[in-house]
């Protein structure tokens, strides 16, 4: 299968505290893969150093064997919704269309067409009646739902997208899977930072244990186990009992 | 009103409109105090510049004093960067260093000069008609006029051309990164248009009424509407009100006319700040005890439907029982009664309440929404 996302050697660190250590990472094409780990294992790090939005201390990233900056187009980002300031003076529907920019490009301004493929997105995430609002009348799950929507106009074929179930409720959760599983039948690439290890099994076919090194990676059946999970978040891995039934594995190679 | 009175409304009112331009994006950013830093420490830049020009009305001394402006923000990076100081104390660290470097440099070297520290701070309007552009024996006006009239054209010009790329990079810096917007290099073009209009506006109205002309009418206008071109809009048109409106207040007052422009940016963001019709205080208020109001209604509604067709519905739907369930006070219930029935939520019949079908339907919806 087709390598959408290779991650060689990556190291990032402030100044000599390493926040990731050596990431070597193969995410194939057409999956949906989360990445998990405690606070601070550096998750949202890989996924801003993938993109360039942090500086590395070394290694390479290939989207589809070319390096991102050749492949800004295929490549769609979905941040956490906290990382933005949701009193700006906007429209649910403006926001959407900022997905397209990338492929306007600059001094060009949005226009009709634009606006269709906006509103197109938003009714794919049921926020179409929404389109007019100011944004910050908007709940966290509706939020949420309106950064995926401008995921989707990217129409990118690699996506990161940093925890989008952070605080969403039912209707948003269930709509967010169902997003991604399209995507996936549409055979796009999603890479997720999850915080929910109970729904790792359900909702995603890869996943990528990460603890500032790389402690696993690979289907969730091979590689999500107890003794993986144990090296990554230490002892506080009871809570995952209903895990023990399956037969743990030979463990991953380290880092 | 006089020629000179008219000139000076219109430098006031042109210098109002360039610094609301750069302004609204300052405060969208969450970077108003940059404002008081540039406006301050592009002094040793106008300072140094006019050493090497002589001449205090030089293009020369404005692109150097610009250049301090960007130094400026350059240098709060470096300084926040080490994560030795948080962002808001570097800025207090680096720009009073600079300014009193220019203030310095101007008592030990500039004494003799048009440029003591008074019309540093506040500039003088009173003076700009009295320094007119003059060519071929034509005098044009006061030579402000014209060069805020450049600057403002050239914010005008710099937001409209780069306005989707300003506004992703501003909502979003990460996203504009990875799109390949270079949000940087806006950041700096962006600093390099505060710090130019700061210089421009600098000689006629001072550093303390730039930042308040950069930051009150965007602030302002934020409050009053929710979409950014409108919001631009009206920053312009605010600081324009404000410059117009504190010259004849400084007129009525005999006072200073930077202090009573300054002065009104204020009560116009104090009355934004009360009477805006969303976000200011009264609409709060006023939505607060609304939705008090109908809040308590839907708990009738509830507790007579959860009631309704059982043996205790007789003694439940008491008006005087409501006190001792919902533990409302009587005065309060009987408020909360009296509105019901007028909504056509309840009907009461000799002291007992029934609901009706519109109440019964609330009611449900209030359930099912929980």
């Amino acid at each position: 299968m087709e390598t959408a996302i290779e991650v060689s050697d990556l190291t990032v660190a402030y100044r000599d505290h390493p926040v990731l250590w050596d990431i070597d990472l193969d995410v194939p094409s057409g999956v949906l893969m989360a990445i998990v780990g405690p606070n601070g294992a550096g998750k949202t790090t890989l996924i801003k150093a993938i993109l360039g939005l942090v500086k590395t201390a070394a290694g390479q990233v290939l989207i589809f064997d070319k390096p991102y900056e050749k492949q800004r187009h295929r490549v769609g980002y979905v941040p956490q919704r906290g990382s933005v300031d949701w009193d700006f003076p906007t429209s649910v529907l403006d926001v959407v269309m900022m997905g397209l920019y990338g492929k306007i490009g600059w001094l060009r301004r949005p226009g009709r067409r634009e606006r269709a493929q906006a509103l197109d997105a938003l009714k794919k995430v049921g926020m179409d009646a929404f389109a007019n609002r100011q944004i910050s009348q908007l709940s966290g799950g509706q939020q949420q739902r309106v950064f995926l929507a401008r995921a989707l106009v990217q129409d990118a074929d690699v996506y990161f997208m940093d925890e989008p179930f952070q605080g969403v409720d039912a209707t948003t959760e269930r709509a967010i899977i169902a997003l991604l599983r399209e995507l996936r039948g549409r055979g796009k690439t999603v890479l997720v930072v999850h915080h929910d290890l109970q729904t790792v099994p359900e909702y995603f076919d890869e996943v990528m244990l990460l603890n500032v090194r790389r402690i696993a990676s690979g289907p969730v059946a091979d590689v999500f186990t107890d003794d993986n999970l144990r090296l990554t978040y230490g002892g506080r891995v009871a809570f995952l009992k209903a895990q023990q039934s399956k037969d743990d594995v030979p463990l991953a190679k380290v880092g | 009103m006089t020629i000179f009175q008219l000139e000076i409304q219109l430098v006031a009112a042109v210098v109002a409109a360039a610094c609301a331009l750069p302004g609204a994006f300052l405060v969208l950013r969450q970077m108003a105090m940059m404002s008081d830093a540039i406006s301050h420490a592009i002094l040793p830049g106008i300072v140094v510049a006019f050493f090497l020009t002589g001449d205090l009305s030089s293009p020369l001394l404005i692109i150097g004093a610009a250049l301090t402006g960007v130094l400026t923000v350059a240098l709060v990076e470096v300084v926040n960067r080490t994560q030795l100081v948080k962002e808001d104390a570097a800025i207090g660290l680096v720009f009073p260093v600079l300014f009193s470097i220019g203030v310095i440099l101007i008592a030990r070297y500039a004494g003799d000069v048009h440029l003591d520290t008074d019309a540093v701070l506040l500039g003088e309007l009173a003076l700009v008609p009295f320094d007119r552009l003059v060519l071929g024996g034509y005098d044009l006006g006061p030579r402000a006029l014209y060069l805020m009239g450049v600057v403002g054209l050239t914010g005008v010009l710099f937001i409209a051309l780069f306005y989707k790329e300003l506004k992703l990079a501003t909502f979003d810096a990460g996203l504009a990164a990875t799109l390949g917007f270079l949000p940087a290099v806006l950041h700096y073009a962006l600093m390099g248009l505060v710090s130019v209009t700061a210089v421009a506006a600098f000689d006629a109205v001072g550093s303390i009424l730039v930042v308040a002309l950069m930051v009150g009418p965007p602030a302002t206008a934020h409050l009053l509407t929710d979409r950014l071109a409108r919001m631009i809009g009206l920053s312009v048109l605010l600081g324009v009100v404000s410059a117009v409106s504190g010259y004849w207040l400084a007129h009525a007052l005999d006072a200073s006319i930077a202090g009573s422009m300054a002065t009104m940016v204020g009560v116009l963001f104090g009355a934004a700040f009360l009477f805006a019709p969303h976000r200011g205080i009264v609409a709060v208020m006023r939505r607060r005890v609304r939705q008090r109001w109908t809040f308590a209604q839907k708990m009738l509604t509830i507790h007579l439907l959860h009631h309704e067709d059982r043996p205790e519905a007789e003694r439940e739907s008491r008006i005087d029982h409501l006190q001792e369930h919902l533990q409302w006070s009587a005065d309060f219930a009987g408020r909360v009664v009296r509105q019901s029935i007028q909504n056509k939520l309840v009907i009461r019949t000799n002291g007992h309440l029934a609901l009706t079908e519109a109440g019964r339907r609330l009611a449900r919806e209030a359930i099912v929404q929980a």
